[in-house]
This record gives structure tokens, C-alpha cells and sequence, in this order.
């Protein structure tokens, strides 16, 4: 009894940390920083022979591309 | 079954914003509640989107969803990446979202709350949302390229350099002005500056926080982030109050607009991890949660409109912007009704993330929806206001003298009773010393956004804060868009640069990239530093400046939908973009003919000029100006005016004259002449949504 109960609420918890790592997710793609999993499985799938970026390098792109000027913005 | 409760669903609706529009129609004379305003805005919306937007993207357009997206086709993951819908739309709503809605509204109340109304809502109907869903499709079909890139294929080389120009123009004016308006709202307020200052280390800090210590958490380090901010507007209250360190952050216009200028220069030196990206995030999350706020705040208060619905300054004698209704109205409510410069965000990452172009009508059309709606909101917080309040902060000193009493009176004779009690004791509520001519739109919306909000929230004690919080608000976007746009500015002028000379145009090398940030630093630092001498408060000048160009731009994107429309043969549905293009350069050209030429000086640029040059000359001064030296700036500042004014209004006939001719090419054509990137089918297993 008390074991379901610990596990409803460990449950719970992973359900709370996955709807917060989607929250996160939506709030970079707002930023224009796109998935780095998706893009890891589309180097895998397509690029085998290329290695892919490391999550900072790609999260250092991201933001060059957003900010460093190329884009325009909005008054 | 489902049809049903569509009629049934659409048929409440109707009934709704028909009551609303009968409430407000009936009422005039009388208060009206500003729910009636809100609530008509929001039904106009949903009839717009579900009718309008559906016959645009059916019949016009005839957008297909089973055709691949430039994200689909050239997925890498990285530039091009199909993205879930409602992401993508936060993401170009984020983009196309800024300061402009919240200031153009507010500056045009002053003519009553009817006119502003209803421009927002017939401009964003027919033209603003259909130019950014339009020029969207265009560079979904073009393969993801830019409106600049796009107006070269299609029109050809020389308009496409024209656009480019024009744009750098617009840009240099944006930040300008934009940087005058946080002028306007610091000069003389320790608290304001106080918490402006405070948001560089606070950026700082979660830069470093998001690329060493944890890396790639934004979600987190903005929510630190807003923490720390309303901590500052705290500490901010301690600060005005104590005397050591009031008078170090008790600032005056010039030195808070040289301030700004160099913090423009060092800010867009900087990696962009560093300062740009959270102060990004910080001011989207701000701009997203006070939208939502002040929706919820207006109808839980349900505060009454005290503007009247038309004032007597649509006859153009009003002191926030001289000028008729038409065309000054059109040209003032830019962003919100319809903004030139999104046709760039739309032709920028966007279309290259878009999945499906059955989502073009959500993300083009309903993102300039959402942003009208900031607008209508914008405009609801000014009317609220007691309208003498409402001219003490609009009004320049020219008018309105630097003494409460002298205000209440010069105002209270244009029939908006008012006391020099009341305005001192609404800037004892909102924490500041002085209300009078705080021009330039924010200022006045955060009183009407602190009015609203601490009825609903924490009652008169908190009204300080929240204006402070709004101050805070509008001042972040504003040097956010400062910083990120002057770099787009030494890009654009790097690049026109390298025609002449080619090391000029080499972005890795640091000595062109210096010299590149200067001149348009200083481009804008300029006409900022003008503004903020201008005796009749800058705003009044640069605004229509800004306005003129920003549709200009419109007419410009509007024109390339036109063509573009011509040139896939579907010339039966043209009217769609040809009625609004029309109407924009009906108003941008008899605008601008009016601020070079108008024989009233407080109209033309040149009548001005001229005012003042000849006083000069004579040796008598003109107030404001102390010295002969000051009233030949201002005399020289005009012509400059005059000529940018002139430039665009040049700009925009040399483009419409090529979109005839190309128009009359395509007309002659039996086939479909546009330069479209080849159908290909979607990927088997996709969703055609």
C-alpha cells in the first residue's frame, strides 16, 4: 500500500519534471533555438559520416544565429 | 453535429460583438465601460481570422498543404526545421512583437478613443495581417528568401537595392525614436533609471548563468531573471527616497540620451550570449505575462473610457502630433494596425521553420492579430486615464509651460478640467516628482497600466510599483531592440559599404566591424540627440518621421504581394493586397507631402526650418531656443528631416512605378510568370494539416 503510494508519487514527480523539460522546450523554440535531440537524430540518421555539434556549440549557434545581427527585428 | 455548434458557437459570438459595438455606438456622449472596447476588438478578431484569413489562404493563395515546406525539404536540423505550430507561432509572434504598438496607440489617443479604434481594427483586418500572411507565403514558395531578396527576383535589381536602402533608413529612425521615448520616461526619475541600470548586471548575470553554469536553461534563468527585476524596482523605491544616492541616478534628457548611445555602442560590441539573448528572454517573458495581466485587469476593474470618443484635435491643432485625421492618424498607429517591418520578420526564420503550409493563415495572420491586440489594449490604458492627465504628460513645455499650475490652466482651456493638485498627486502616487510633458507613450500607458492594475491588485499603495514595472517593461524591449538593432544596422552597412570598398564590407575584420558600429551609431545618435533638444519634444517630430517610414515599408511589401499575385495568375482576388496597398500610399505620400511642404510650421519640416532660419538671421531667438547658435541647429535639424521625409516619399514612387510595369508584363502573359521554387510532394507519412 504504502509502496504504490510512493510509487504514484514518483510518478508524479517524473510526470511534473517532463511537463517542465517540454515547458523549457516550447520556451527555447519561441527563441528560435531549435531541438538539439531532433537535430542529433537527424545527423544520425542522415550524416553518419559527419560528427555532430556538442549541445553547447549547437545552443552558441543557435543564439549567433538569432542575435548576431542577420535577422531583423521588430520596433 | 459539429456544424451545428459552429453556427451555434459563431452565432454567440456575433451577438456578442454586436452588443459590444451597439454599447459603444449607443453610449457616446456617456462612459463607456472599456470592456465594451476590449470585447468588440476580440470578436472583429475571431470573425476576421475564421472568414477572412480561411477565403485568403483558399482561395487567394490557394496554399497546399500536401506541397513540402522550405523546412521540410532542406531540413538540417538546424536552419531549416519543421516546427510544431504553436511554437513557431510564439516564436514569430516574439519576433514581431516591440515597443511600437505600445507607443503609436497612446500618442493617438489624443484625438479620442473612436479614430485609433478603429484604424487598429480595419488596418489589421485588411491590411497589416494580410501583408504578414502574404508576404509569409511568398518566401514559403520562394524557398525561404528574404523580402529583399524576394523584391530582386521579382521586380528586379534596382527596386531590390532601393528596399534595401529604405530599410536601413527605417532602421536608423526605429532606434532613434525608440530610444527617445526611454528618454522621455527616465529624465528626472532616480527610481526609473535606477531599475534600467540594474537590468545590465542582472543580464549579465544570466548570460554567464545560462553558458557556464547551466547551460541551455533559459527557462530557468529567466524566471531568476524576473525575480531579480521586481527586487530591483523595490530597491529602486530605497533609492529614490534616500539623499545620497538619488542625485546619482537622477539623470537629465541629454545625459541619459548619451547614455543610451553609448550603451547602444558597447552593448552590440558584445557576444550576444552575453547581454542580447537574456535580455531577450527577460523582456519576452515580461512582455507575455503584463499583456495577459493587463487583458485580465481590464476586465476584472472594468474601468470606464474618460476619454472622449472624438476630440477637437482631429482638426490637427492637437499638441502630441500635429496634423488632420487624415493622414496623421494612419501613419502615427503604425505596428498594431499595419507595420512595414514585419513583412522582414516574415521573410526571415519563420518561413524556414514552418511545417505545413496550412499553417501560414495561424502564424502570418493571427500572430499581427495577437499584436493588434496589444494595441487596442495600449490605446484602452491611455483612454482610461483622466484626459487632463492624459495632455499634462503629452504635451510639450512649448504649450503647456514647466509649472503644474500653468499646465492645469493652459489645459483646462481646451475644456479637460483639471487642478495643479491632481497633477501633482498623481505623481506623488506614481512616485515621481513631475508628470508634465512626458511624452512618447510610455510614461502615460504606465500610468494607465498602474491605474488599472493596482485597482485590481494591491490597491492605491501599489500604484508606484506598477508604474515602475511598466516603465521597466517598455524600457527593457526598447534597449533590447537598441542593441540587436544596431547590429543589424553594421551589417546592412557593412554590406553597402563593401560595394565601395571591399575590406569596409568584411564582418571578421575588426577595425571595418568598429567602424561599422560607429556610423550607425552615430547615424541614430544623432537624430536620438536632436530629438532631445528638438523644442517641440522630439516626438512630435520623429514620430511621423518613423510612421512614414514604417508604411512606406508596408506599401513596399504590399506592393511585392501585389506583384507576386499578378505574376501566379490569380489576378481576380488582387484587390485582396491591392486595396490596402492604395490606401497606404495614398496616406504615406499625402503625409509626407504634408511634413516637407505644409506652409504651418508646426506641421512642415521646411516652413520650420525656415522660421527659425530667418529669426536667426534677424537675431531674434524663439523660445525655447537660448541662442542664435541653438535656433540654426534646429533650422538645419528640420531640413535634414525634410530631406529623409522626402527620400522615402521618392522611395516609394520609384517602387510603384516598377510594380506597374511588371504587373502590366505578367497581365500580358497567359502562364503563371512567378519565380516559385518547383512543387515537390511531402515526405510520405506527413500530416497534412
Amino acid at each position: 500500500m504504502r509502496e504504490a503510494r510512493g510509487g504514484d508519487a514518483a510518478g508524479a514527480f517524473a510526470r511534473l519534471r517532463t511537463f517542465g523539460e517540454r515547458g523549457c522546450e516550447v520556451w527555447r523554440g519561441v527563441f528560435g533555438i531549435p531541438d538539439y535531440d531532433a537535430y542529433l537524430a537527424h545527423m544520425r540518421a542522415n550524416h553518419p559520416d559527419q560528427t555532430p555539434l556538442g549541445r553547447g556549440e549547437f545552443l552558441a549557434w543557435a543564439l549567433d544565429r538569432r542575435y548576431a545581427g542577420r535577422g531583423p527585428r521588430c520596433c | 453535429m459539429n456544424k451545428l455548434l459552429s453556427i451555434l458557437l459563431w452565432g454567440a459570438i456575433a451577438v456578442v460583438g454586436a452588443f459590444a459595438f451597439a454599447t459603444i455606438a449607443l453610449k457616446r456622449g456617456e462612459s463607456v465601460s472599456a470592456v465594451w472596447l476590449v470585447t468588440a476588438a476580440l470578436a472583429i478578431y475571431y470573425f476576421a481570422f475564421r472568414f477572412y484569413s480561411r477565403f485568403i489562404a483558399h482561395r487567394v493563395l490557394a496554399v497546399d498543404p500536401s506541397r513540402a515546406t522550405p523546412a521540410e525539404r532542406h531540413n538540417d536540423g538546424m536552419d531549416y526545421v519543421p516546427t510544431n505550430k504553436w511554437v513557431l507561432y510564439g516564436h514569430h509572434f516574439a519576433a514581431i512583437a516591440g515597443a511600437g504598438p505600445l507607443v503609436g496607440p497612446v500618442l493617438a489617443a489624443q484625438m479620442g478613443y473612436l479614430p485609433g479604434t478603429l484604424w487598429i481594427l480595419a488596418g489589421v483586418v485588411f491590411a497589416g495581417a494580410v501583408q504578414d500572411m502574404i508576404v509569409l507565403f511568398a518566401s514559403v514558395r520562394h524557398d525561404g528568401k528574404s523580402l529583399g531578396e524576394m523584391v530582386k527576383m521579382e521586380l528586379g535589381p534596382v527596386p531590390g537595392s532601393l528596399a534595401l536602402v529604405g530599410v536601413l533608413a527605417i532602421m536608423i529612425i526605429i532606434l532613434a525614436v525608440l530610444s527617445l521615448v526611454v528618454v522621455k520616461a527616465l529624465a528626472d526619475s532616480p527610481w526609473g533609471t535606477f531599475t534600467i541600470a540594474a537590468t545590465i548586471p542582472i543580464a549579465l548575470l544570466m548570460g554567464i548563468y545560462m553558458r557556464f553554469i547551466r547551460p541551455g536553461r533559459v527557462g530557468e534563468a529567466s524566471v531568476i531573471g524576473v525575480v531579480l527585476l521586481l527586487g530591483s524596482i523595490w530597491l529602486g523605491r530605497a533609492v529614490a527616497a534616500s539623499a545620497g544616492w538619488a542625485p546619482t541616478f537622477t539623470l537629465g534628457g541629454t545625459q541619459i540620451a548619451w547614455a543610451i548611445i553609448l550603451y547602444g555602442a558597447i552593448a552590440s560590441s558584445l557576444p550576444v550570449w552575453l547581454m542580447l539573448a537574456p535580455r531577450d528572454y527577460l523582456s519576452t517573458f515580461l512582455k507575455i505575462g503584463t499583456v495577459i495581466a493587463l487583458a485580465i485587469g481590464i476586465y476584472a476593474v472594468g474601468p470606464a473610457l474618460r476619454m472622449p470618443d472624438v476630440s477637437q484635435f482631429i482638426d490637427g491643432s492637437g499638441p502630441v502630433f500635429s496634423g488632420n485625421l487624415f493622414p496623421f492618424l494612419f501613419i502615427t498607429i503604425a505596428c498594431g494596425a499595419v507595420s512595414g517591418f514585419h513583412a522582414l520578420i516574415s521573410s526571415g526564420t519563420t518561413p524556414k521553420m514552418i511545417e505545413s503550409e496550412g499553417h501560414i493563415r495561424m502564424i502570418g495572420y493571427g500572430g499581427m492579430l495577437t499584436e493588434s491586440f496589444v494595441a487596442i489594449m495600449a490605446l484602452t490604458a491611455a483612454c482610461v486615464l483622466d484626459p487632463g492627465v492624459y495632455f499634462v504628460m503629452n504635451s510639450p513645455a512649448a504649450v503647456i509651460g514647466t509649472t503644474a499650475a500653468n499646465a492645469a490652466q493652459v489645459i483646462s482651456s481646451w475644456g479637460f478640467v483639471i487642478t495643479p493638485d491632481v497633477i501633482t498627486q498623481t505623481a506623488k502616487d506614481i512616485g515621481e516628482t513631475t508628470i508634465l510633458s512626458r511624452a512618447g507613450g510610455a510614461p502615460t500607458l504606465a500610468v494607465g497600466m498602474a491605474q488599472i492594475l493596482a485597482q485590481a491588485l494591491g490597491g492605491k499603495s501599489m500604484e508606484a510599483f506598477w508604474y515602475h514595472f511598466a516603465i521597466l517593461f517598455e524600457a527593457l524591449f526598447i534597449l533590447t531592440a537598441v542593441d540587436a538593432g544596431t547590429r543589424v544596422g553594421r551589417f546592412m552597412i557593412q554590406d553597402m559599404l563593401g560595394h565601395v570598398w571591399a575590406p569596409l564590407g568584411n564582418t571578421e575584420l575588426l577595425p571595418a566591424n568598429i567602424f561599422g558600429t560607429g556610423l550607425c551609431v552615430a547615424l541614430w545618435g544623432y537624430i536620438l540627440y536632436q530629438g532631445v533638444v528638438d523644442p517641440l519634444g522630439g516626438i512630435n517630430t520623429l514620430w511621423p518621421l518613423f510612421g512614414i517610414g514604417n508604411q512606406m515599408l508596408a506599401g513596399i511589401a504590399l506592393l511585392l504581394c501585389t506583384v507576386v499575385l499578378m505574376k501566379m495568375k490569380r489576378e481576380r482576388y488582387v484587390w485582396v493586397t491591392l486595396a490596402p496597398t492604395a490606401w497606404l500610399l495614398v496616406t504615406t505620400l499625402t503625409a509626407g507631402w504634408q511634413k516637407v511642404f505644409d506652409p504651418n510650421p508646426a506641421i512642415g519640416f521646411v516652413a520650420l526650418a525656415r522660421k527659425f532660419g530667418e529669426a536667426a538671421a534677424n537675431g531674434t531667438l524663439l523660445a525655447p531656443a537660448k541662442t542664435v547658435a541653438e535656433m540654426q541647429r534646429v533650422a538645419f535639424n528640420n531640413y535634414l528631416d525634410a530631406v529623409i521625409c522626402g527620400f522615402f516619399v521618392v522611395l516609394v514612387v520609384a517602387m510603384c512605378v516598377y510594380a506597374i510595369l511588371v504587373s502590366l508584363k505578367a497581365l500580358r502573359v497567359s502562364r503563371p510568370t512567378v519565380q516559385e521554387t518547383p512543387a515537390v510532394p511531402r515526405a510520405p507519412g506527413a500530416v497534412y494539416a
